[in-house]
């Protein structure tokens, strides 16, 4: 599967807080509400400029704090098609792999805001078609390329049930 | 080769030879989401279409982070709550219970040896009674809840000592925020602590809990300790439940091995916006604050709430300032009433709360004001974290706390030494 959008640039050690406020999640399980205000502490105009399909390109430790699964789903009701960032918060990477939303680790130093990208995911894969450069990233542990190709692990788990790792 | 805790019981609740690496499905012994995260899980839950949970016995749900519900909004999310709790025979812990991981603690849901998941970022708190404990999202904890197993890759470990006498005025806290500072807050990401050493033994099993809170806030997917006469007194008449610590091998393998002397340390603050901006409470004295928070997960223990009360006892908080206090559990409320620790607070002006996690998530019960500077217990101090982005959150010690909050200015704590 070959995704293509426009990068929106962060910086490291961006928290769950900052992807969904605590003071907008605890009311609502309407994530198309939630979307409205993804990243709104660190950039009130982000929900306006991103576009179905883009991608938010971050440095270390995206996605730290709370568990809160609104996170990657207000993302992904905003558009945003990936997350790339240097490392991920362990919670955050689980939580984004159930919901389908793609998390890529790779060096992301040389992608700028607005930059086109194409990610591959089979093959690991990134290409920043504005700088003309190719990134590897790092491979998904198998588990959860199983449940990013079933769209998430409510559809694993209502075809199979319990979780299988051999 | 040795094992360490971590990989002792993914590997028994596994049926595996679990090492750091491995991905291995694992039985729960316990599992627990609370009112930001369970009505996702309940939404994910029905989305698997899979009838009954596999252990209703071995799930738990609290209403505590807006507790009691500030909005109609909040009052139907927590119905919600209550119907899937009574539907599947679910324990439901209602509003004035208390905050989710002291009641796990208070009623002996977690034990030593355990494998608990919880959806909230601090479950790695249990770490300190000796159970791996960690933070998962509401789709986990759905599949949890279903099959009553989840999938774990077995962390690596880094291996902390820390040694020295506390010096008279520093905490627990004070260490734990030591840690972060130094460690950072992505220095342990996808590990597990192992935290030991003369210092921690020498904690009470608050202190220790308050250590292993922090472990999330350095990245670590657990804050493990071994468990000692403390942690086995402290379950005694809890349970009548069967259980087995876990120690490492003394030739277990650690990914890295830090050592700290605490003897010299001083007491410690972490500065807005990020927790492992960290610095002696000395750096930062005479900062002006408005609003105080003692409480939450991280500090709303009985020890917490003496120490705060040795402060404050006799004292007034300075005029335009307001503090705010939340006792962790019914259970630590009851026992702060029968010492009277909520006279002396109430006597010094502090506004005393229903057990929960009260302002430290945002929502109600304290959001301050524009520019203001909060002084809290609690261990995020994200921009907005208390409600609102232009205000500026330093964590520290409920002595440092309190002291600050009489003084209307962060102060050191060791001028209010008894």
């Amino acid at each position: 599967m070959l995704l293509k959008g426009k990068a929106h640039r962060f910086g490291d050690d961006v928290n769950t807080d900052y992807i969904i406020s605590g003071r907008h999640k605890f009311k609502t399980l309407d994530m198309d509400e939630l979307a409205c205000h993804v990243m709104e502490d660190l950039d009130p105009e982000f929900y306006g400029r991103c576009q179905e399909g883009d991608f938010i390109v971050a440095g270390k430790n995206f996605g730290c704090g709370s568990s809160r699964e609104q996170a990657p789903l207000a993302l992904k009701h905003a558009g945003v098609a990936g997350v790339l960032a240097g490392s991920f918060a362990r919670i955050y990477f689980r939580n984004s792999i159930n919901n389908g939303l793609p998390a890529i680790v790779c060096d992301t130093t040389e992608i700028e805001d607005g930059d086109e990208l194409e990610i591959d995911l089979e093959a690991g894969m990134v290409r920043d078609v504005t700088k003309g450069i190719e990134l590897a990233s790092s491979p998904l542990p198998k588990v959860m390329l199983d449940i990013l190709s079933e769209g998430g692990l409510v559809e694993y788990m209502s075809r199979h049930g319990s979780l299988k790792v051999s | 080769m040795g094992r360490t805790i971590s990989e002792k019981i993914l590997g028994s609740h596994s049926g595996t030879a679990a090492r750091a690496g491995d991905i291995v499905v694992a039985e729960l012994d316990f599992m627990m989401a609370q009112d930001g995260t369970a009505p996702l899980a309940i939404r994910s839950y029905e989305g698997m279409k899979g009838g009954a949970p596999a252990h209703p016995e071995r799930v738990a749900l609290c209403i505590d982070h807006n507790a009691p519900s500030p909005l109609r909004s909040v009052s139907e999310l927590h119905a919600l709550m209550r119907s899937f709790a009574g539907e599947h025979g679910l324990e439901l812990n209602d509003v004035g219970e208390g905050v989710c991981h002291q009641v796990m603690l208070d009623k002996a849901h977690v034990v030593p040896g355990s494998l608990v998941i919880g959806a909230d970022s601090h479950t790695c708190t249990y770490g300190a009674v000796n159970a791996f404990a960690t933070g998962v999202g509401s789709t986990d904890m759905a599949a949890g809840m279903l099959s009553g197993a989840l999938w774990f890759r077995v962390p690596e470990t880094m291996k902390v000592t820390v040694s020295g006498k506390l010096p008279e005025g520093v905490s627990a806290k004070d260490i734990a925020l030591m840690m972060v500072g130094d460690i950072t807050a992505d220095g342990a990401t996808y590990m597990a602590l192992e935290i030991g050493g003369d210092t921690i033994t020498a904690l009470d099993l608050d202190g220790r809990l308050t250590i292993s809170n922090l472990a999330v806030e350095m990245g670590a997917k657990a804050g493990l300790m071994e468990a000692d006469d403390k942690t086995l007194e402290f379950f005694e008449g809890r349970t009548t439940a069967s259980f087995e610590s876990v120690s490492p091998d003394a030739d277990a393998r650690y990914a890295r091995e830090i050592a700290y002397d605490v003897s010299g340390l001083e007491p410690q603050i972490a500065r807005p916006h990020q927790v492992d901006n960290v610095c002696a409470v000395g750096e930062v004295a005479g900062v002006p604050v408005a609003e105080g928070l003692i409480g939450t997960c991280t500090n709303g223990r009985i020890e917490d709430l003496r120490s705060a009360a040795a402060v404050l006892g006799g004292r007034k908080v300075a005029a335009g300032v307001r503090l705010i206090v939340a006792p962790a559990s019914r259970e630590v409320m009851l026992e702060a009433l029968r010492e009277g620790l909520i006279e002396i607070f109430t006597e010094a002006g502090a506004a005393v709360m229903c057990p929960g996690c009260a302002s430290c998530v945002g929502t109600h019960q304290g959001v301050p004001g524009d520019g203001e500077n909060v002084i809290s217990t609690a261990n995020r101090n994200f921009k907005g974290r208390m409600g609102n982005p232009e205000a500026f959150i330093y964590l520290a010690s409920p002595t440092t706390v309190a002291a600050s909050c009489i003084e209307g200015k962060i102060t050191d704590p060791r001028e209010y030494l008894p």
